[in-house]
């Protein structure tokens, strides 16, 4: 549900870049969204659609870039693959696993005019 | 949207406060001739981490120990937080900021216990954000060393990623739930520092596999800590109080001694 607010955090980031950087129109977007994110794909396309109805983004393409979740097994002593926060490593069973990537979402490049 | 404060165009409202704009929105009109490529590498919460970031720096100039309350709807947390203000409120002063979509209810209760709290309501929005918070203390002005609450609001997902410039995110899960809850929602769990088991005088009547919720809130997060509370017979209450004490002295080390009081 939370995704609409990340479009719109997404919107005043590009308003901004926009000023700083003289361009009108966004025409397609690049987005960094890691499995362990906690953003559904599907409702941040809807929320994009909506929150930038009318503004310098409307109509731009929104490409999602889908980052696998990894995590550091401390008794492995190895980066593992994980699919959930509360997987076991894969390994050795076990739980003492810190998440190292695939918990981002970013913002990596804009097509403007 | 505007960009000079950040304020998007939706419905939050904080009570006391008409948030007019004094500034204009203005916009390019200029177009460049053809398209090209920015790199922006930004994490797409930066904005909100940035206004987080300030609200932490005004708790840490003012000695204000900040603790952001979030729970599944239900589980007690209002409860919880008005039994914690009428036993501290002699020890410490106290402040509440009130997370709800709808209604000033929440602060009004508060209210009534003499502490002082202000309401944000945040529309069809599913979270507080730095942003609201950050105008909701323009209003509130809490006293210097002063533990203040955020009761976000009751949503096991979104608060999640939100961070409001607190010390710490202390989930409350009530043993009516499932005890899978800190696998269902993990992203929470994996975020709060503290665990509340509400509401365990009810333990007698229920399923409800104590051990078994602690285990998965530790593979979500091992450095969660469990504490059995149940705000309406005050079991299991002063451990709660104990580690707001000893979290604050923490958070406290290093800084100038807070002015007790206002």
């Amino acid at each position: 549900m939370h995704e609409l607010s990340l479009c719109e955090s997404l919107l005043r980031i590009m308003e901004r870049n926009a000023e700083e950087q003289g361009y009108s129109r966004v025409i397609r977007v690049w987005l960094e969204i890691g499995a362990l994110a906690a953003v559904e794909v599907e409702a941040m396309r809807f929320g994009f659609e909506v929150a930038t109805r009318g503004t310098l983004a409307e109509g731009a393409g929104l490409e999602i870039i889908e980052l696998p979740g990894e995590a550091w097994c401390m008794a492995c002593a190895e980066t593992v693959p994980v699919r959930q926060r509360y997987d076991q490593c894969p390994h050795c069973d076990g739980c003492q696993l810190q998440v190292t990537g695939g918990d981002q979402m970013r913002i990596k490049e804009l097509e403007v005019e | 949207m505007c960009t000079v404060c950040g304020c998007g165009k939706g419905e939050t409202r904080i009570e006391g406060q008409d948030h007019g704009h004094g500034h204009d929105h203005h916009h390019q009109g200029d177009e460049a001739p053809g398209s090209r490529l920015v790199r922006i590498e930004q994490d797409i919460l930066a904005e909100n981490n940035r206004y987080a970031a300030a609200n932490r720096r005004y708790f840490s100039e003012r000695g204000i120990h900040c603790l952001n309350l979030v729970s599944s709807p239900g589980s007690g947390k209002t409860a919880l937080l008005l039994r914690t203000l009428n036993d501290l409120k002699g020890e410490f002063a106290l402040g509440v900021i009130e997370g709800d979509q709808q209604t000033s209810n929440d602060a009004d209760r508060i209210r009534a216990t003499g502490v002082p709290a202000i309401q944000i309501n945040t529309g069809k929005g599913c979270h507080l954000d730095g942003h609201g918070v950050g105008h909701a203390l323009e209003s509130l002005n809490p006293a210097r060393g002063s533990l203040l609450f955020i009761e976000n609001v009751g949503n096991l997902v979104c608060p999640a990623a939100f961070d409001l410039g607190e010390a710490h995110k202390v989930v409350i899960l009530s043993v009516t739930e499932g005890e899978d809850k800190p696998i269902k929602y993990p992203d929470m769990f994996h975020a709060a520092d503290l665990m509340l088991l509400n509401k365990i005088d009810l333990l007698p009547n229920l399923d409800f596999d104590l051990g078994q919720c602690i285990d998965y809130a530790r593979r979500v997060n091992p450095r969660i800590k469990p504490i059995q509370i149940s705000a309406r017979t005050g079991e299991g209450m002063a451990d709660w109080y104990q580690w707001l004490r000893a979290s604050r002295q923490l958070a406290l080390v290093g800084q100038p001694a807070p002015a007790q009081g206002v």
